[in-house]
């Protein structure tokens, strides 16, 4: 890979959880993500699907190090996150930048749209002039596309699709090298959707920005992404180039998640009905022993509920975490 | 097609940006106009207004001092002839300068009280919620064992140990009231600290005083400023109750709580010894609870039917 610039190792973030018992609480462990691994180039786009609660938004948090990671690594350009002085990690944070899913609780109702982009200038250069401030602001606020003689407004004086400009803007003010995006049109409707993945990718491409897009919307995720990493219950299933993953999936649950999307052509729709999947997601507090998809997988056989499939790489760049990769043919078809 | 070439072409995105800024709303104005619209709020602050001039600058005109013990009216009616337009009590003293310095002995304990307790509740409220863990834990605790101090207990023992002056007034009632604003504080801050714009001030690498001062406490001042305006009444009619029972404020000083308290006790033969303090305390109570209610609907829209 050129500059790969994150490398996360075997990375697991598990919360301890209290349940019943006044005196004796019994404390369980939720494993959020366990066990991810995966690279990111720089100018890379790096796509992340799942179900609701298999991780994604942990798995981010852990990406900025705002979450401890219970096991494994973050590396960024080749430092670990987690062994940085506080310090440090600080001035780190300048390159590392998140936006977050619901536009306006991501911005203080209190402060200005000025402020609000303005916060994370001030905090790095607490020594800057006003007036380079001012014109930083609004130089980032024309190319998120948002006017900038609204610097005085407030957020709930905007629509949602402008939040979701003033939260991108915060988050360039710095010139990350990597943003992390958290489910970042899902509160969007659709048009809205379109200006801003388009938004981020004309930045990305200008900026040579390395983002991390999660998203549980697989049409989204296919037009920003490089390469798409999908999570079940906290655990990498399958990390493939997004022309790969669409075609021929690797995973089963990769495949059960391609065939699930809805499609507006209602004769098509009624003809791809069976996603092959069965049952609801496992609780993450009590996950099945081997493979955590087997319980649902329609070709889990004996091997699965005893092992832990490791992710692998096959010849090509994909990666893989199913025992059963090679045999199983689920190339989609057209429709 | 021609003729559409030759017009300059003019980029909509463009031409906006020669515009002058837009001056936005803050929420704090927009609250402001929910105010001006609630008439028992602003008739109530007009009220308070006029009740402050009156306590501050009203004792400087009237010609008694309030001390001063006129042997020819005791226990006289109101009169205006006699020149007490509000009547005396047993001693003679004018009522209507008793009751305005009262007034400013009531009005100030309420404030500096409610100052004592917003300063140490918020600062106190606002870290336990925002580090939360171990150190909540254990500054909560503390907060239910003086919560758990029987109030007038307290205070008797802080007087008969220090004597009984005003200033002890002040901390007895700032001690017990701060703890309410502290709970309410920190159960606000652990609401805020989840929420996305305190992720990302965090993720932007800001401290965490720094996110407490700019981003915490600004938006738990429209919980904390209501709460200010019902504390105010409530404080006044603690140290009111306090003087009533003889621990509060001592002669030749006077509080609303002294007057009724004197009143009642002459309430056979000169009811206008307490009817004047009781109008007057009860005036100031409504107003500041009428403020609250105004403010609460004010701040927090959503709450409102």
């Amino acid at each position: 890979m050129k500059d790969r610039v994150l490398r996360v190792q075997d990375l697991a973030v598990h919360y301890k959880v209290r349940e019943g018992g006044l005196l004796k609480p019994r404390v369980q462990e939720l494993k959020a993500v366990d066990g991810v691994s995966f690279d990111l180039g720089a100018g890379e786009t790096l796509g992340i699907v799942g179900e609701s609660g298999c991780g994604k938004s942990t798995l981010a948090r852990a990406l900025l190090a705002l979450l401890k990671p219970s096991r494994g690594r973050v590396l960024w350009l080749g430092e670990d996150l987690a062994k940085l002085s506080d310090e440090d990690l600080r001035k780190k944070r300048q390159d590392l930048q998140i936006v977050f899913q619901d536009p306006l609780a991501a911005l203080d109702p209190r402060m200005t749209v000025r402020d609000i982009i303005a916060e994370p200038l001030w905090t790095f250069f607490p020594k800057i002039a006003r007036v380079q401030v001012d014109e930083r602001v609004r130089g980032v606020m024309k190319m998120v596309g948002l006017l900038p003689n609204q610097v005085n407004r407030y957020p709930h004086e905007f629509s949602g699709g402008q939040c979701q400009r003033i939260g991108i803007a915060r988050a360039l003010v710095l010139n990350p090298k990597l943003v992390i995006c958290d489910e970042p049109v899902s509160a969007l409707d659709v048009s809205i959707q379109a200006q801003i993945i388009n938004l981020l990718k004309s930045l990305q491409k200008k900026l040579n920005l390395s983002l991390v897009f999660i998203a549980h919307d697989l049409s989204v995720v296919r037009h920003i992404s490089d390469r798409v990493m999908v999570m079940y219950l906290g655990r990498a299933m399958e990390i493939s180039s997004r022309n790969n993953l669409y075609k021929k999936p690797l995973h089963p649950y990769t495949s059960a998640l391609i065939k699930a999307v809805p499609v507006p052509d209602p004769r098509i729709a009624r003809a791809v009905t069976d996603t092959g999947l069965t049952g609801d997601m496992p609780s993450p507090l009590n996950p099945p022993a081997g493979c955590v998809f087997h319980s649902r997988c329609p070709y889990s056989v004996k091997r699965c509920q005893l092992e832990v499939p490791a992710l692998r790489r096959l010849e090509n760049e994909d990666w893989v975490a199913c025992h059963r990769a090679e045999e199983l043919d689920l190339t989609i078809k057209p429709r | 097609m021609t003729k559409s070439a030759d017009k300059p072409v003019i980029d909509p995105f463009e031409a906006a940006l020669e515009v002058h800024d837009i001056k936005g709303r803050s929420p704090w104005e927009d609250a402001w106009h929910r105010l001006l619209k609630n008439r028992a709020a602003v008739y109530s602050a007009f009220i308070m207004a006029f009740m402050l001039v009156l306590v501050v600058f009203g004792p400087m005109l009237i010609s008694w001092e309030s001390d001063f013990t006129d042997w020819d009216y005791t226990s006289s009616p109101p009169s205006i002839e006699s020149g007490h337009w509000f009547g005396t009590d047993a001693v003679g003293r004018d009522i209507m300068v008793r009751t305005l310095e009262g007034g400013r002995i009531s009005l100030l304990v309420g404030l500096v009280a409610t100052i004592v307790s917003l300063v140490i509740g918020v600062s106190y409220g606002a870290t336990a919620g925002y580090f939360g863990g171990a150190t909540d834990r254990i500054m909560m605790r503390v907060v239910d064992i003086i919560y758990a101090l029987p109030f007038m207990f307290f205070v008797i023992l802080l007087m008969v140990v220090f004597g009984r002056n005003i200033l002890l007034i002040f901390v007895a009632i700032g001690a017990v009231n701060w703890l309410d604003m502290a709970r309410i504080v920190r159960g606000q801050t652990l609401s805020l600290k989840n929420t996305e714009f305190i992720e990302a001030a965090r993720a932007c690498g800001v401290g965490d005083w720094a996110i407490i001062r700019r981003h915490i406490i600004p938006n738990l001042l429209g919980v904390v400023i209501v709460y200010v305006t019902l504390t105010i009444p409530q404080v006044i009619l603690i140290e009111s109750f306090l003087s009533f029972l003889g621990l509060g404020i001592q002669e030749p000083m006077s509080s609303w709580g002294a007057l009724v308290s004197d009143g009642a006790q002459d309430m056979e033969s000169a009811p206008w010894t307490l009817v004047v303090p009781s109008i007057f305390l009860t005036v100031t109570l409504y107003c500041f609870n009428y403020i609250g209610d105004g403010l609460r609907d004010a701040l927090d829209p959503k709450d409102r039917l």
